[in-house]
């Protein structure tokens, strides 16, 4: 896939890509709405960034994007180890790399001349993301259906600890969102790249 | 049967606070979908709907559906919620209605009758004595509520399967519906009526129910989400058209089980 014939980011992978982003901001959005219902910590989102207006309308909201996430992820996750890109794109990954990308990605001296190339640091940022989705599926799932599956929902540590896991994996969501946007808008031609192709 | 557990926090300035909070929020909770399905303040924001809202609601409301589907092909009847030990026990546990607890219905427990309809063989009304003359059993289980937060309470009765098979209940139907006499309505799906720990409750902590926790019935399933507990219940009936309920038809997920 070096080739400069082949685009930067196979279609499937940019399909996924923006529906999962659609998908995730559904979720996490009417999440807040939902969270607000009765907040774990002491404070509430703010009404205007949520999704749903009540309670019943962010469930509906959140229960319907869960199929989009889900099915989305799944064929991210089929086409992605199937072609080689798992195993091409992300491996070799070391912690020593990930330190030293991210110190030369501090200095300002980490090269993007190669968009086919990911660092080391966007090795282990994409890889902790698929992770944490993976998380909020499973701890989604103790919360949607806590009776039927006993052994994940042991496993978070119960109903109450659940919820927590999913809060916390949804923060690392977002704080992820955050940082690969701005990332984006330090290096425009990803955002092209992810759109086109090219 | 989604407000929030008020009574569960001590006397704190914090807990005031967020009491005031929900407070202010009710009337929003009693929207129906139609005036809900904005993104907030982006669609104020942009000066247009995102979605166009009829149409987001009637694709929301089948998904909806689907979801009752697909939930009722998970539900596996044998699986049971987990039980805890009594130390356990949330306590004050929580109240919880769709109106605040000064307005809990008084009822008369010596003119009280449970009323049975629909495809049931033996329809005669049953009188309170006659219901804790039936054998008993109790369970301490976990309350969750639709808002996320949970609580574990004890709650004791007749189990209702045994309870639908002595009255004739046709088993094959699909679902069976709650008139309560706060108002309240509900139903639910033939399987989960059939659950092993699907309670007719009469006591909570070992006392008579007290009318906060529905007296002088409830139906207790560990197994779905608060609202889908009816307390107070004056009406059972069997039935295989499609009874709503309460919150249901305002939006809220049918199945509504974990």
């Amino acid at each position: 896939m070096t080739d400069a014939t082949h685009p930067i980011h196979p279609a499937w992978l940019r399909a996924t890509h923006w529906i999962n982003a659609l998908a995730v901001l559904i979720m996490v959005t009417s999440g807040w709405r939902i969270y607000n219902a009765s907040p774990l910590f002491g404070f509430q989102f703010a009404k205007g960034i949520t999704l749903g207006g009540w309670l019943g309308g962010a469930i509906m909201w959140h229960f319907a994007a869960m199929w989009l996430l889900a099915a989305n992820g799944l064929i991210y996750l089929v086409c992605n180890v199937a072609s080689g890109r798992l195993a091409h794109k992300f491996f070799p990954l070391s912690p020593r790399a990930v330190a030293a990308d991210l110190l030369a990605a501090l200095r300002g001296r980490l090269s993007h001349a190669d968009l086919r190339q990911y660092n080391a640091v966007q090795r282990a940022a994409y890889l902790f993301v698929v992770a944490d989705a993976l998380l909020l599926v499973l701890s989604g799932l103790v919360l949607w259906k806590s009776v039927q599956f006993p052994l994940l929902r042991e496993l978070l540590g119960g109903y109450e600890s659940a919820r927590r896991v999913h809060f916390f994996a949804m923060t690392a969501m977002v704080a992820f969102v955050m940082v690969h946007l701005a990332m984006v808008a330090l290096v425009p031609r990803t955002l092209l790249a992810m759109i086109r192709g090219r | 049967m989604i407000k929030k557990p008020t009574r569960m926090t001590g006397i704190d300035g914090a807990a005031v606070v967020k009491q005031a909070l929900r407070r202010l929020e009710q009337p929003a909770r009693r929207l129906f979908l139609r005036n809900s399905l904005t993104l907030g303040g982006l669609s104020l924001l942009s000066g247009c709907a995102i979605v166009d809202e009829d149409s987001a609601e009637q694709v929301l409301m089948k998904v909806s559906r689907f979801n009752d589907r697909v939930q009722g092909w998970l539900f596996d009847p044998k699986l049971l919620a987990p039980t805890y030990p009594e130390s356990m026990i949330t306590r004050p546990f929580p109240f919880n209605a769709y109106y605040d607890e000064d307005e809990v219905p008084e009822v008369d427990a010596a003119s009280y009758r449970l009323e049975l309809g629909g495809l049931v063989a033996d329809k005669h009304a049953w009188t309170l004595p006659e219901l804790q003359a039936l054998p008993q059993t109790d369970q301490i289980t976990r309350h969750i509520c639709v808002e996320g937060w949970s609580a574990i309470g004890k709650w004791g009765g007749v189990r209702f399967s045994d309870f639908l098979s002595r009255v004739g209940a046709d088993t094959s139907a699909r679902y069976i519906g709650f008139k309560c006499a706060d108002d309240y309505y509900t139903s639910i799906d033939m399987p989960t009526a059939l659950h092993a720990q699907t309670l007719l409750t009469l006591t909570y902590d070992g006392r008579q129910l007290p009318p906060r926790y529905g007296f002088p019935m409830k139906l207790r399933m560990p197994t779905k989400l608060g609202y889908k507990n009816p307390k107070h219940i004056q009406a059972i009936f069997v039935t295989n058209t499609y009874p709503g309920g309460y919150w249901e038809d305002q939006g809220y997920n049918w199945f509504g089980g974990s």
